[in-house]
């Protein structure tokens, strides 16, 4: 590592000092820290605000757990009916589980108990939902391109784990709204074929809902699943230490160099800080506003339910897959009920989620480049991964935008057969319509780029000339401004040719295809000679 | 392009085979990296006052940070929460939440600010170098392997190695039957296939149990029912509620379209009908008067009751299982028989 400070090991000891040494000498004869604090204590760590993303699903995963242990002190999962004794008049008497009791009397007779719940639930949300960001920042910089690749299914895996600790976590209050949600799971799991009945009646412990399930799910929620999230995670900071970040390309960022801050101290206070940030954001929107307020709800029974709920923000596009369902998609054979109306939407999400998993193996099938990859890319310099990032997003906001069909037909005044239909032709003809947008953008842009690099940008000053006409002045960038512009890969569709044995496979073809596909539409780099000749102008 | 190695990059690189860069385009009169930009000066950096000015500032929200502290610690004690006031538990997440806020924003700010305007600002560069060990630790690897192959004679004694193997895979077997007894010995399938009601029941209202008269049912009404006898269960309330919950309503007799066959199912114009959604199960609770149809509010099925309760709408595939219903001798409704169906969402055994 080479760093521009000199680092001085003999300074002076001052009188404060004296106990620091003993106890880092201390440490360290037992631990040998020093060589984690030497290969660790200066790496550098680029800076971009696209970089925290990351962090903030670190750090609300932390208060999940800061905040997740106090609630497990006061919460009790048993199913055991009792009449409620707490101090919420209205459900006064009224008979509930022991779940639903403990969780309202955590709100309303635990001084500070509504305060973590709150804390608890926005941190969830926030959790899955800087996750999701994070995966968008990744994907749409190609910051997955190797060797980062393995890291993209272990970030993956944690997306997936994030979104079981919110349903989990959801469904412990056993209150109305988290047991229509629970029945909803159990309607989709006895539609599995084969399997399903008796895998629903061994996970709830009996016909729905059981007396085994809350208690089932807590385990899983704060056992289980954590210690496999922690692992998981653990493993994906080892892996980013390993690789080092990604950075923009810049004035003196290469694909061989790291530019930013130390870790200490700059980077250090900075994490350490934006910790703090987090944390006390978090606890200002809990302290101000309601977030899943049990105790509107009642306990839950299988014949009362109310209109216009909706699930959690993330659990959205799996509920918005039910209902775009058409009507009719089952069928018997040889005396099987196939439940399509479930399956169907099973299986396009398991597939979307694969998509999303795999994608950087395809690309990097599609490419065959095996160098490694520190440099992020704006998200311009690859039109067609842009395109289907955006495809993507579109697909998942349709299904999203589903889950809440009968609150935007309220709110809009609209029919509710119109909101479904309109989103079922949506789902197929927005993430093409994305596509296409979002690729040609991203390639007039470049070639906005390659015009400002080379001509400079419009400055807004219009002069005169002597003859009488006018031209605006175009004011030409400076060689660091410009490099930005300048530095990104540039790929070309591949050439079918036969292989050793003459032959063109499937394979080829296909990868030819996809190759195409990708790179047809390209605009060329500038090269070193253009820009030379440019600045006249 | 930074992706362009340039000659003396390709030795450090550790390795002597090129790493093929597939379909990329690798150009050699690519324009050149102008290196690291001059440094640019904080305001901080240039003026010693300001400089002091800010360490205070900085300063400022550490000790905000610790009057939040102690305002919320005392905020718990002062607004305690009084049972059965609402207004004290608002009162008391609140105060101690903006306290707590106080007390992690001025960390937060204060650390985050000293890092940027007092901290040493300027970047530093460190070296990349290629993910994959060096040469030398990667044939030690190999030699490692091969070691303790040779050692213990993996490959050469397959018969040990491929018992073992076998060995592995069945261990878990045991796991596959362990797990039986997570639920209780019945058949699920037999369980799903009947409900409480059976021949004779009163219909009766949910929660309180009354039974329900013919003449109550008044057009246009709808009732959330349960079974006779369900109120006074001593286990398994919940269950049995969550497959016997009907609706019954009441439509003027020439405006309910009967199959034949079942014309002696409703009782002049009285249907009852499984509330429980044939698509995942959620309660179908929302009934429009004027139109006759049922809406589940979870996923937006729509069902027609004047038609049989068929789909009109919605991802349901099926209509709403219909309970046989008449009058007992007192006038009150009772059931006909049981469901004559599965209620419910589907499953791969409802139709054995």
């Amino acid at each position: 590592m080479s760093t521009t400070i000199e680092s001085t090991p003999q300074a002076d000891v001052g009188r404060g000092m004296r106990f620091t040494n003993w106890a880092a000498n201390y440490v360290d004869e037992r631990t040998s820290a020093s060589t984690a604090v030497k290969t660790l204590g200066r790496k550098i760590f680029p800076d971009h605000w696209s970089f925290m993303l990351g962090e903030v699903a670190l750090y609300s995963f932390i208060v999940i757990l800061i905040s997740g242990t106090f609630l497990t002190f006061y919460f009790d999962p048993s199913m055991a009916h009792v009449p409620y004794e707490g101090s919420y008049l209205p459900l006064k008497g009224i008979e509930m589980s022991v779940a639903y009791h403990t969780a309202l009397d955590l709100s309303f007779d635990i001084r500070g108990g509504l305060l973590m719940r709150q804390v608890h639930h926005w941190a969830a949300l926030l959790f899955v939902a800087s996750i999701a960001l994070h995966m968008l920042r990744v994907f749409f910089t190609g910051a997955f391109r190797k060797p980062r690749e393995l890291n993209w299914i272990v970030g993956f895996l944690l997306f997936v784990l994030a979104m079981a600790e919110g349903f989990t976590g959801y469904s412990l209050p056993d209150d109305l709204l988290s047991g229509n949600g629970l029945r909803i799971i159990d309607g989709m799991i006895k539609a599995f074929p084969v399997v399903g009945v008796w895998m629903s009646y061994l996970f709830f412990g009996d016909q729905f809902p059981g007396m085994e399930v809350i208690p089932r799910l807590y385990v899983l929620h704060i056992m289980l699943l954590p210690a496999i999230l922690i692992a998981t995670l653990a493993i994906h900071m080892v892996l980013l230490v390993v690789n080092k970040h990604t950075q923009f390309a810049g004035p003196g960022r290469t694909n061989d160099n790291v530019v930013g801050s130390p870790v200490m101290p700059v980077f250090a206070a900075k994490a350490g800080g934006f910790f703090f940030l987090v944390f006390g954001v978090i606890m200002l929107i809990a302290s101000l506003f309601t977030i899943n307020p049990i105790w509107n709800y009642g306990p839950y029974d299988p014949s009362p339910v109310s209109a216009g709920t909706q699930p959690d923000w993330y659990i959205g596009f799996a509920d918005g897959a039910l209902r775009l369902i058409p009507p009719g998609w089952e069928f018997v054979l040889f005396g099987y009920t196939f439940a399509m109306t479930i399956l169907v939407p099973t299986v396009i999400l398991i597939v979307f989620l694969g998509a999303v998993a795999v994608y950087p193996f395809f690309e990097a099938w599609v490419t065959g480049d095996k160098r490694e990859h520190h440099i992020a890319e704006r998200p311009r310099n690859a039109p067609t991964r842009t395109g289907i990032g955006a495809a993507g997003v579109m697909f998942y906001a349709v299904l999203w935008a589903a889950a809440s069909s009968d609150l935007i037909a309220t709110h809009f005044k609209l029919t509710i057969e119109g909101v479904i239909n309109t989103l079922q032709v949506l789902l197929i003809l927005a993430p093409i319509a994305a596509f296409m947008i979002t690729k040609r953008t991203c390639l007039a842009l470049q070639r906005k780029d390659r015009e400002i690099a080379l001509h400079g940008y419009e400055s807004g000053r219009i002069v005169r000339l002597p003859g009488g006409e006018y031209v605006e002045v175009h004011e030409q960038l400076d060689d660091y401004e410009r490099w930005r512009l300048l530095d990104y890969n540039d790929y070309q569709p591949l050439t079918v040719r036969p292989n050793d044995e003459g032959r063109i496979t499937v394979g080829t073809k296909l990868r030819a295809g996809m190759s195409r596909w990708f790179f047809e539409d390209r605009v060329l780099p500038i090269e070193a000679k253009e820009l030379e000749g440019a600045g006249k102008h | 392009m930074a992706d362009t190695p340039e000659p003396s990059d390709v030795e450090t690189s550790g390795h002597d085979d090129v790493v093929d860069p597939g379909t990329a385009v690798e150009r050699s009169n690519a324009p050149q990296n102008p290196g690291l930009a001059p440094e640019h000066q904080r305001v901080t950096d240039l003026d010693d006052k300001e400089a002091k000015g800010m360490e205070r500032r900085i300063s400022l929200f550490f000790l905000l940070s610790i009057v939040g502290s102690v305002f919320a610690a005392v905020a718990y004690v002062i607004f305690p929460i009084i049972p059965g006031d609402m207004g004290s538990v608002r009162m008391n997440n609140l105060t101690v939440g903006l306290g707590l806020s106080v007390a992690l924003l001025g960390v937060g700010i204060g650390a985050v600010q000293w890092a940027k305007a007092l901290m040493h600002g300027h970047e530093l560069v460190e070296e990349r170098h290629p993910t994959r060990g060096s040469e030398e630790s990667r044939q030690a690897a190999v030699e490692t392997f091969q070691q303790a192959n040779k050692e213990s004679g993996f490959t050469r004694r397959s018969l040990i190695r491929n018992t073992l193997f076998g060995a592995l895979l069945a261990a878990p077997i045991p796991a596959v039957v362990l797990f039986r007894d997570l639920a209780p010995a019945e058949d699920p399938i037999e369980l799903m296939k009947t409900t409480m009601w059976t021949e004779g029941v009163r219909l009766t209202r949910d929660p309180s149990g009354v039974p329900i008269r013919a003449t109550d049912v008044t057009i246009g009404s709808a009732f959330h029912v349960v079974p006779d006898g369900w109120k006074d269960l001593e286990h398994g309330k919940l269950e049995e509620k969550a497959k016997a919950a009907v609706l019954l309503m009441r439509l003027p007799v020439d405006e309910l379209n009967e199959d034949p066959a079942k014309t002696d199912w409703s009782y002049q114009g009285i249907v009852a009908y499984s509330k429980i959604c044939t698509h995942v199960g959620c309660p179908v609770a929302l009934y429009e008067q004027q139109t006759h149809h049922l809406l589940c509010p979870c996923h937006q099925s729509e069902f027609d009751v004047a038609n049989h309760c068929e789909v009109i709408f919605g991802p349901a595939a099926r209509p709403l299982p219909q309970l046989p219903i008449t009058i007992d001798a007192e006038g009150y409704l009772v059931a006909r028989s049981g469901f004559t169906e599965p209620v419910g969402p589907s499953f791969w055994e409802r139709q054995l």
